[in-house]
């Protein structure tokens, strides 16, 4: 009962074979709880949209179960799908209606009475309020993407797909977007994006889960992500070039850059408590004069990286 | 049921009939016309009565039945099929709508063009040549079965199409050709003995047959027969949407 309280989608053992036989999806299984904002990461082709679809009603799924707010997507696919809205990957709109008329009927469809103040509302929010009566066609990219997604939340639903929603968007929208998201925080709906872009998910996601040839072979929090898999490397400028690393170092598996004036020390975040300050120590024991101190960190798209390079 | 669903995906049809007028009602209005023109004055006055009606009335029931078949299959094809193409149709697979629900929508929307169509053809006709309905409940029933059978044939159409050919292939090859030859323009005992029980096989005889009768009450087959054999279309038709929604067939992957 409890886990039916925070869990607000859960899958399990879900996979997908298409008609032509190919698996996009290998055995899923994941909890997303309520209010959390989720990012599906991975590279083309990984399963995401079809992970979504499955989720929404759009593929019908090989083997496994959904639930959505406790409510199976099969079984119980209407109050499931009244819970969601999806905001597609491509730009799928009508051509001739105009925008407040979509908006309206995308609300109808979800089987809510028509509330035009709300409408205005969500309208307004994107920038679109303007527009309302323009056709669709006559908009440009990144409008129709707005479109899409007041479309999304015209019913007023408790989880939001966002399949992509910053490909081929503009900096002021995408700035739009992760507003939008900490928006909907706020209001405790659950948000589940994909995403190529690792600082997005940076930006927004509260966990992160990493899907690479229909698996998921990693799903974290952001901050024990980026805590357990971030390397740091410590950069110290030396005074005067060095030949060799001193037989003293050895244990730091230290790296000469620079031309020998600088030397590079690789480390975890495990290693960091003592690591740093034990170095500095024996560089000054060495001899060896360092005039400037500086620290990188990985960022999640270099761990990212290296995640689905090693999966290969 | 999602009475909200219905409403929405009903006035979205009827919006798109309004902004294609030109498409969906003055162009079958001004061919039907033409038929009167050529076939009703011009040929007609040269043919004598056909079971007592002069020729010029005798086509009216078949003419608005062959724009009844074609406009419903035409309508509710576009209907399903347009959004399929555009993609559009993602938002409806996702809603909290029942396959008969959406069934209801877009087929209701598209029998509905069509009776106003041949309501609207009815009343052109009147303008061109004496008309008596005589049994006019009848007349709506048949007009309103046909409808419906024929839009749901449409959708299926739409739905089984994978381009703008194949949504063209079935009215062109096949129920142009079997509305022609179905006794619209004349009765079937004018044919020789041989053809006449060829023809029997053509299913559209049966539908105009019976909203001829509903109109001067001279019939080719029994009514009651008409009546079946319209009963049978839509029940195999209802069949058959009900096979492509359990299967999901052409909709989801
Ligand atoms: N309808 C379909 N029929 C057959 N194969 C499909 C279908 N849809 C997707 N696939 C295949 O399934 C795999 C996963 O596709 P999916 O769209 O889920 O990837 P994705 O992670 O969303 O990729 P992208 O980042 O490019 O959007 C791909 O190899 C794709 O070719
Ligand atoms: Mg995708």
């Amino acid at each position: 009962m409890f886990t039916a309280m925070t869990t607000m989608i859960s899958i399990s053992n879900l996979s997908k074979t298409y008609e032509g036989g190919f698996q996009a999806l290998k055995t899923v299984n994941l909890d997303i709880s309520r209010g959390e904002i989720f990012a599906l990461l991975g590279p083309n082709g990984a399963g995401k949209t079809t992970l979504i679809s499955i989720v929404c009603g759009l593929v019908n799924a090989s083997t496994g179960t959904v639930t959505v707010g406790g409510k199976n997507i099969v079984t119980d696919y209407r109050a499931a799908r009244e819970l969601i809205g999806l905001v597609p990957q491509e730009l799928t709109t009508e051509a001739f209606e105009t925008v407040f008329s979509a908006v309206s009927f995308s609300r109808g469809l979800f089987g809510k009475p028509a509330n035009p103040a709300y409408i205005e509302k969500v309208l307004r929010s994107l920038s679109l309020w303007d527009k309302r009566n323009n056709k669709i066609m006559t908009l440009s990219g990144g409008m129709k993407r707005r479109v899409l997604i007041a479309k999304a939340l015209s019913h007023e639903p408790r989880v939001l797909f966002l399949d992509e929603p910053t490909a081929g968007v503009d900096v002021e929208l995408r700035r739009d977007m992760w507003a939008l998201v900490s928006e909907l925080r706020e209001q405790g709906v659950t948000v589940i994006l994909t995403t190529h872009y690792i600082e997005e998910a940076e930006e927004m996601a509260d966990r992160i889960g990493v899907i690479t040839r229909g698996e998921i072979i990693l799903v974290e929090d952001k901050a024990t992500l980026m805590h357990k898999l971030g390397r740091k490397q410590l950069t110290v400028q030396l005074q005067e070039a060095i030949d060799s690393i001193p037989e003293t170092l050895a244990d730091y598996g230290l790296e000469r850059a620079a031309g020998g004036h600088a030397l590079v020390f690789t480390y975890d975040a495990e290693r960091a408590q003592h690591g740093v300050a034990e170095l500095l120590r024996d560089l000054a024991a060495a001899g060896l004069a360092f005039k400037d101190v500086n620290t990188t960190q990985s960022s999640l798209e270099d761990i990212f990286v290296d995640l689905v390079k090693e999966e290969r | 049921m999602n009475l909200h669903a219905i409403n929405a995906i009903y006035r979205f049809e009827m919006a798109r009939a309004r902004r294609t007028l030109t498409q969906s009602i003055i162009s079958p209005v001004i061919s039907t016309s033409l038929y009167f023109v050529v076939f009703g004055a011009a040929i007609g006055s040269r043919i004598p009565q056909v079971d007592g009606v002069s020729y010029g009335s005798f086509i009216v029931p078949g003419l608005i039945m062959l724009a009844l078949l074609t406009q419903s299959i035409a309508n509710a094809s576009f209907g399903i099929y347009f959004p399929r193409f555009t993609g559009t149709i993602y938002e409806v697979l996702s809603a909290p709508v029942s396959y008969l629900e959406i069934v209801i929508a877009y087929v209701g929307a598209a029998a509905t063009k069509s009776i106003v169509l041949g309501l609207i053809i009815l009343a052109t006709a009147a303008l061109f040549v004496p008309l008596t309905i005589k049994h006019p409940l009848w007349m709506l029933m048949f007009l309103v079965l046909t409808a419906v059978t024929f839009s749901l044939l449409g959708f299926i159409i739409g739905i089984w199409a994978d381009g703008f050919e194949k949504l063209q292939l079935v009215p062109m090859l096949i129920v142009t050709p079997l509305t022609f030859l179905g006794g619209s323009f004349y009765s079937i005992s004018m044919l020789p003995p041989f053809w006449q029980t060829v023809t029997l096989f053509n299913p559209v005889v049966y539908l105009v047959s019976g909203f001829r009768w509903s109109f001067y009450g001279i019939a080719d087959v029994s009514p009651a027969l008409s009546l079946a054999m319209t009963l049978f279309f839509l029940i195999a038709c209802i069949v058959t949407v009900a096979w492509i929604f359990r299967t999901g067939y052409r909709l989801k992957p």
